[in-house]
């Protein structure tokens, strides 16, 4: 039975999650991007756009940006399945934002006697929601380079779901190791368990952290994975036939898929919204000056700030990757995929399960 | 004050009382700032191209850095270098294939009028084949002029309107890319 209480909790902690995503990063990351690509090339990058006399070091380009694509025509090429053509782009953006869901964003904090958990859905199969969802989204690509009716667009999207599927794969595996060290499908738990500082994911699970970020990245489709959208060899790959806001809704969904992937290495191995050597009951206690509900109201804002400003850290060093690293041919992706990151996450299973049989990992 | 018939009298008489005028302007203003480049290069005034988008001169500042290969997501047509008779037709089908708003960059003398290659083989201006917005001139043009003609077609877009942006298809050809459903 749902009470109004968990209604609007509920409620409000969707919009906040979709302002977090739609409102504040879509953006902002189109914005690093340009800016982070300008200081490594050693330019300036956008700085023309002002409102005002104000330009903000270029953040008003991302709404020239906006504007323009909003205005731009919309075209549906002749021959296209129309109402596919229409529908490809938001099957692309929905699941990387549902799969946000199941992503804890915060502890559990107890104000004006209810009982608030930071999480949309405390799923206890959370893990495999988010491979589930993530999944979907290679039907937008398929749907949309096959409902193109144009060659570039259907070999792009062709080797995307390739890419997809092959590297889904090894990203499951790699996360069994993780699962079979806490014991739990649920990120809320895995997130709880990680209020010891040498518990934390990254210190025991390093080469599974390197295993899953490769395949995360080679999923979302980005440089040095960018195969699918290859300009030098499909033009621009599955959307080559977009234009307007159609085309800028598939940059969306990557954006947004780059916030996901950010958002489950935080809560998978540098715990969530935890504080090292800080538990939340111990945040709790020490801003009791402020009363009980102002502490936990505050322990609530620094927590989600942490998770937020790991979140960033992490869409950083994405970025410093996709500007890094010149593109892979597509030979060498699928043989990365199946030839080495595979039987690289086997190995690391085998030594984590003996790991844990032989107690060199600690029992959490 | 009488019937307004007239669409630009309305206009004049409305300015900016009206919503759509100012709709314009924050049109304007974001398009000013967001060209998405189709760099159609065929010639040595790649090179200078490069040094525009390069560090040194760095286009991006404009917000006019982001290259797209598809025509459908381009709204700048770059034409950096000599088009001869058999690049016209791609040159067309190019520009055909381009979405609404889309603008038009002479770039390079050869471009302008053909430059030294004054023969049979080159084609003596692309304004011959599709619409032209800024003409730079130069074998090459320094990448100041290019970015003085980029600071021109912005002033020149600020002052378009909605209603009369459409280019639509070039004048010669065919126009078999175009079909929009």
């Amino acid at each position: 039975m749902i009470t109004l209480p968990d209604l609007v909790e509920t409620v409000v902690k969707i919009a906040f999650i979709l302002g977090l995503t739609i409102g504040f990063y879509a953006p902002i990351i189109g914005w690093i991007e340009r800016k982070q690509s300008a200081v490594m090339q050693d330019r300036i990058g956008g700085n023309r756009a002002a409102i005002l006399g104000f330009t903000v070091i270029g953040l008003f380009h991302s709404l020239a940006d906006a504007i323009k694509l909003i205005f731009k025509e919309d075209f549906v090429p002749r021959g296209a399945e129309t109402a596919l053509h229409r529908l490809a782009p938001v099957i692309s953006v929905v699941p990387a934002l549902i799969a946000f869901a199941v992503i804890p964003f915060g502890g559990t904090y107890n104000l004006w006697g209810h009982e608030t958990r930071l999480v949309i859905a405390d799923l206890d199969v959370g893990v495999l929601y988010v491979f589930a969802i993530a999944s979907l989204a290679t039907y937008g690509v398929v749907i949309a380079g096959w409902a193109s009716n144009n060659n570039w667009s259907l070999l792009g999207a062709l080797r995307a779901a390739a890419q997809m599927f092959s590297y889904e794969v090894a990203m499951g595996l790699t996360i069994i190791g993780l699962v079979m060290f806490y014991q739990s499908l649920s990120l809320v738990e895995i997130v709880d368990k990680q209020e010891n500082f040498y518990h934390w994911g990254i210190i025991w699970h390093f080469p599974a952290f390197i295993l899953f970020l490769t395949c995360a990245i080679a999923e979302n489709k980005r440089i040095p994975f960018d195969t699918p959208e290859a300009e030098s060899e499909l033009v621009a790959g599955y959307f080559t036939e977009y234009s307007g806001m159609k085309f800028i809704m598939f940059w969306t969904a990557e954006f947004l898929e780059i916030v996901t992937i950010s958002a489950l290495c935080v809560t998978l191995f540098f715990g969530g919204h935890q504080i090292p050597f800080v538990t939340v009951s111990g945040l709790i206690d020490f801003l009791g000056f402020l009363g009980p509900n102002g502490a936990n109201a505050a322990a609530m804002l620094i927590g989600v700030a942490v998770f937020i400003i790991k979140l960033t850290l992490l869409i950083m060093l994405q970025m410093s990757i996709r500007w890094t690293l010149p593109r892979f041919r597509y030979d060498q992706v699928m043989k990365l995929g199946w030839k080495m990151i595979l039987p690289a996450s086997l190995i690391w299973i085998f030594l984590v399960g003996a790991g844990i049989l032989t107690g060199v990992m600690p029992a959490v | 004050m009488g019937v307004i018939d007239d669409s630009e009298q309305a206009e004049a008489v409305l300015s900016d009382s009206v919503i759509i005028t100012q709709l314009d302007k924050v049109v304007a203003w974001g398009r000013q700032y967001s060209f998405f480049l189709y760099p159609f290069i065929t010639a040595c005034c790649g090179m200078e191209f490069m040094s525009v988008a390069g560090p040194r001169y760095d286009i991006d500042r404009f917000g006019a850095a982001l290259p797209r290969f598809s025509p459908r997501q381009a709204d700048l047509l770059m034409v950096v270098g000599t088009i001869s008779h058999k690049q016209a037709p791609i040159l067309v089908k190019v520009f055909n294939q381009m979405t609404e708003p889309k603008w038009v960059f002479a770039y390079g003398a050869c471009t302008v009028s053909g430059g030294m290659y004054d023969n049979y083989a080159t084609v003596q201006g692309i304004d011959t084949l599709i619409p032209v917005d800024i003409y730079v001139p130069g074998c090459p043009p320094r990448p100041e002029m290019v970015l003085d003609g980029l600071i021109k077609l912005q002033e020149q877009v600020v002052k378009e309107r909605q209603t009369n942006r459409v280019k639509g298809i070039a004048p010669v050809g065919e126009a078999d890319d175009r079909i929009v459903t």
